[in-house]
């Protein structure tokens, strides 16, 4: 695989080691001449001098032949271009961007740039996750292949509480993968037993969630009659 | 016709005053709130005066583009000193919010001419520049 990396800043350096590691090809390109010449040091002639928003620079890099583009640079606008050029311009198949500013993550999507990886977004949902108080923690979403993988706490006096799981109605494209108790998570069967309490992790086509949630809210009071 | 220009330097300012002058709505929207000046230089009127509009802001971001009207505009122009930032901009003026004409300032002639045939009206000095040149080297009789 001949990957081509952009920005050879702490990601872009690490990457560019790990994969050479692997045994890829790999080529780090990077615009700041101080930075340039202590890479260069260590990995020599896979890191090229140049501003890699400019295309002869991709070029002489060799995008055309390129599997993978990684744009990890610090700015999110060249990030979003050299993934566009790569793409658009050059036919690569796979793209990997670096979102720096996660307010900037709807421009990667209004410009089909995926995926777009954003750390600051990242660490949130592993605190989301350590610290459930929103009820639904989204761990995983695979935005090309449209599914998402989610995580919800089962509500004291909830719906689903107490059922089976074949019992707990949910919508056409969810599906509960995983139960998470105590401490211990378990793949659960049509009869398995959800308590209150449990952590349950569902795979489902995005947008589902509210339909879904309703069932592990906690205390579903029964419908009143009115009037 | 409404027209939105962000970055009030050397380019979009005077494009501005040009677009007021010739009877057009004109927003100005730029990060730097001293870029203001440029909007007033040599002018008799202050540029609100005028009945220009002005927004500090950064385009990335869309509350600022919401703000500077880019909702309402027919035109808009990308004329900050960055290329990357122009290119980027001016594609969410065109898909975002469907503006009709969308003219992009792209330093680099390479990447000009490739977002110029993929729907941008791309605008480059320094494609000019090396035609002028060229063409003032070349083309200009040589007295002896």
């Amino acid at each position: 695989m001949y990957v081509i990396i952009a920005g050879a800043g702490k990601v872009g350096w690490n990457l560019a080691r790990e994969l050479i590691g692997r045994d890829q090809e790999v080529t780090l390109i990077e615009s700041n001449h101080d930075r340039y010449r202590v890479v260069e040091e260590e990995l020599e002639h896979a890191v090229q001098y140049g501003d890699a928003t400019e295309l002869w620079v991709l070029e002489r890099a060799g995008i055309q032949r390129a599997d993978l583009v990684i744009a990890v640079t610090g700015d999110d606008e060249d990030n979003i271009l050299i993934c566009q050029m790569a793409k658009e311009k050059y036919g690569v198949e796979r793209i990997v961007a670096r979102v720096n500013n996660p307010r900037n993550l709807q421009h990667f999507r209004l410009l089909d740039i995926q995926p777009a990886v954003s750390a600051t977004d990242l660490i949130l949902r592993l605190i989301e996750h350590e610290v459930p108080e929103y009820g639904l923690v989204q761990l995983l979403a695979l935005e090309e292949e449209h599914l998402e993988i989610i995580e919800v706490e089962v509500g004291k006096g909830s719906r689903a509480a107490g059922s089976r799981i074949q019992d707990v109605s949910l919508p056409d494209g969810s599906l509960i993968i995983s139960v998470l108790r105590g401490g211990t998570g378990f793949v659960p069967k049509a009869d398995s037993m959800i308590e209150s309490g449990d952590q349950v992790m569902l795979i489902l086509d995005p947008g589902l969630e509210s339909q879904i949630t309703p069932q592990f809210a906690p205390d579903a009071a029964p419908s009143r009659a009115r009037g | 016709m409404f027209i939105l220009i962000v970055g009030s330097g050397r380019v979009g300012s005077a494009v501005a005053k040009n677009a007021l002058d010739a009877g057009h709505e004109v927003s100005v929207l730029d990060s730097d709130p001293l870029s203001h000046e440029r909007l007033d230089k040599d002018q008799t009127t202050t540029w609100e005066d005028a009945g220009g509009r002005f927004t500090v802001g950064t385009a990335l971001e869309i509350d600022a583009l919401l703000e500077a009207g880019i909702e309402n505009a027919d035109v808009f122009v990308a004329a900050t000193s960055g290329d990357n930032t122009n290119l980027v901009i001016a594609q969410i003026a065109q898909r975002r919010f469907g503006v009709g004409r969308v003219v992009v300032r792209v330093a680099d002639p390479a990447r000009a001419a490739w977002y110029d045939e993929q729907g941008l009206h791309t605008v480059s000095p320094t494609q000019i520049a090396i035609d002028q040149a060229s063409n003032m080297v070349l083309n200009a009789p040589v007295r002896r």
